[in-house]
């Protein structure tokens, strides 16, 4: 219990600086000794430090992260292939994108209204990855990225095209 | 303005009726008593409706197919079709394959004589497609293109039960082969689009950029001076089945 509390304040704090890495190192090798060596005390506070410090080290670490202040919850990595040009700030775009895209097919389809500024394909334009071309096909592409996350099932793919400047060929009949 | 709805029996009058309220919709300055300044060419085909408007209730596009010009085993239609719709898939069953435009033969029995002609959704000025849609999924725009909007499509096939010209498919398999422009799916309905997509950029449908024989003829039907509208009045056409007063966009010439 005492660990579990431990852990989460070092996590709170994230701060490299209380457990040097010198420290850490010491401490592995105090650690593998550990089966050898008696039980003493000071050796299982020791080791405590050591695997704080492993958890500390992997909250500092990039991708997979236990990132933002304090949180404890894996973010999702999204890789953005063209930034700073999108039609609204990320805020809002994270929290309407729905809700721009739903009224916008609407009217295009229903009414024929082309060329607004939200549109799937612009998304995917600017969007798809750079290297599969896609905004689907792995947990760091655009889309999928924040909706595996969310664990919202993406439906827009079953129809529309996720990969940018893509050119279908038919058949013959 | 709303969109010619023309409870009328006779095709052709109504026809002439909806012609009538496109030019109305058209617009015309008095300049003296009797005299009208027409805004003609307004919905020309080779001009790209401007980003931000809706489609225009005083425009109806159609298509007017010479049935004496299609050439006989000619299907450049068909694969302009389904490379421009992203129509690419082959199932173990051919009846399965989407078919948003055939050719057909027609044998005169008694002497033998075939005429060919190239058959898609007719974009119905009274669609029983869209009447029998449970959901509205199944819709005519403003402007008499008829289409699906698979957002709201069930995939119940009514609409396909209810069209006289077979001119819907569903689409049994999942797709990845779409065209960024033409969305479509499995689970859905759909049909000949018109190439909405390009008609909207101020093209042609592909069918009728790609016929070599210059069979097929696309323009705005409402429109006196578009070309389509010349040529209907000024030669026999004909609705398939007109009984049905369906006062289909698509006419031929010829049969
Ligand atoms: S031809 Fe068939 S699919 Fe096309 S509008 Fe008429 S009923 Fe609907
Ligand atoms: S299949 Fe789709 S478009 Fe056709 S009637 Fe059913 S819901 Fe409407």
């Amino acid at each position: 219990m005492k660990l579990l509390r431990d852990q989460s304040a070092a996590l709170r704090t994230r701060s490299p600086v209380a457990y040097p890495g010198g420290m850490a190192r010491g401490s592995l090798r105090r650690a593998l000794h550990l089966g050898l060596l008696a039980t003493l005390p000071e050796r299982v506070t020791d080791f405590v430090k050591f695997v704080l410090v492993v958890f500390a080290a992997i909250a500092v670490s990039p991708a997979p992260t236990f990132a933002g202040e304090g949180g404890r919850t894996a973010k999702p990595v999204i890789e953005i292939a063209n930034p700073g040009k999108c039609i609204a700030p990320a805020e809002e775009m994270r929290r309407n994108h729905m809700e721009m895209l739903k009224h916008q097919r609407d009217r295009t389809l229903r009414q024929g209204v082309r060329g607004e500024p939200a549109s799937l394909n612009a998304c995917i334009e600017c969007h798809a990855s750079k290297k599969t071309g896609s905004v689907l096909g792995g947990n760091e592409n655009f889309c999928q990225s924040c909706h595996s996350y969310a664990a919202v099932k993406l439906d827009c793919w079953d129809c529309h095209q996720p990969k940018a400047g893509f050119k279908a060929t038919g058949v013959k009949p | 303005m709303t969109a010619p709805q023309i409870p009328d029996s006779n095709p052709r009058r109504a026809f002439i009726a909806a012609a009538g309220a496109g030019v109305a919709g058209l617009g015309f300055t008095v300049i003296a008593p009797g005299l009208h300044l027409m805004a003609v060419g307004q919905a020309n085909a080779a001009e790209a409706r401007k980003a931000g408007t809706v489609a225009s209730p005083a425009v109806r596009w159609g298509l007017l197919i010479d049935a004496n010009k299609c050439a006989p085993g000619c299907t450049k239609c068909i694969d302009a079709c389904h490379t421009e719709n992203g129509i690419s898939e082959k199932l173990p069953d051919a009846r399965q394959n989407s078919q948003w435009i055939r050719k057909i033969e027609l044998v005169d029995r008694r002497n033998g004589r075939k005429t060919e002609l190239p058959m898609m959704c007719q974009h119905c000025a009274n669609p029983p497609c869209v009447d029998v849609c449970p959901t509205g999924a199944s819709m005519k725009r403003a402007d008499g293109i008829v289409l699906v909007d698979r957002h709201t499509c069930i995939g119940c096939r009514y609409c396909m039960m209810a069209c006289p010209y077979k001119a819907r498919s569903f689409v049994h398999a999942p797709l990845t082969q779409q065209n960024p422009e033409v969305p479509r799916g499995q689970g859905c309905v759909e049909s000949c689009t018109l190439c909405v997509h390009r008609v909207d950029k101020g093209q042609q449908p592909a069918c009728v950029e790609s016929c070599p024989e210059g069979a097929m003829t696309f323009g705005d039907l409402n429109d006196p001076a578009s070309a389509i509208a010349k040529r209907i009045a000024s030669v026999p056409t004909t609705q398939v089945r007109a009984d049905l007063r369906l006062n289909q966009g698509v006419r031929y010439e010829g049969i």
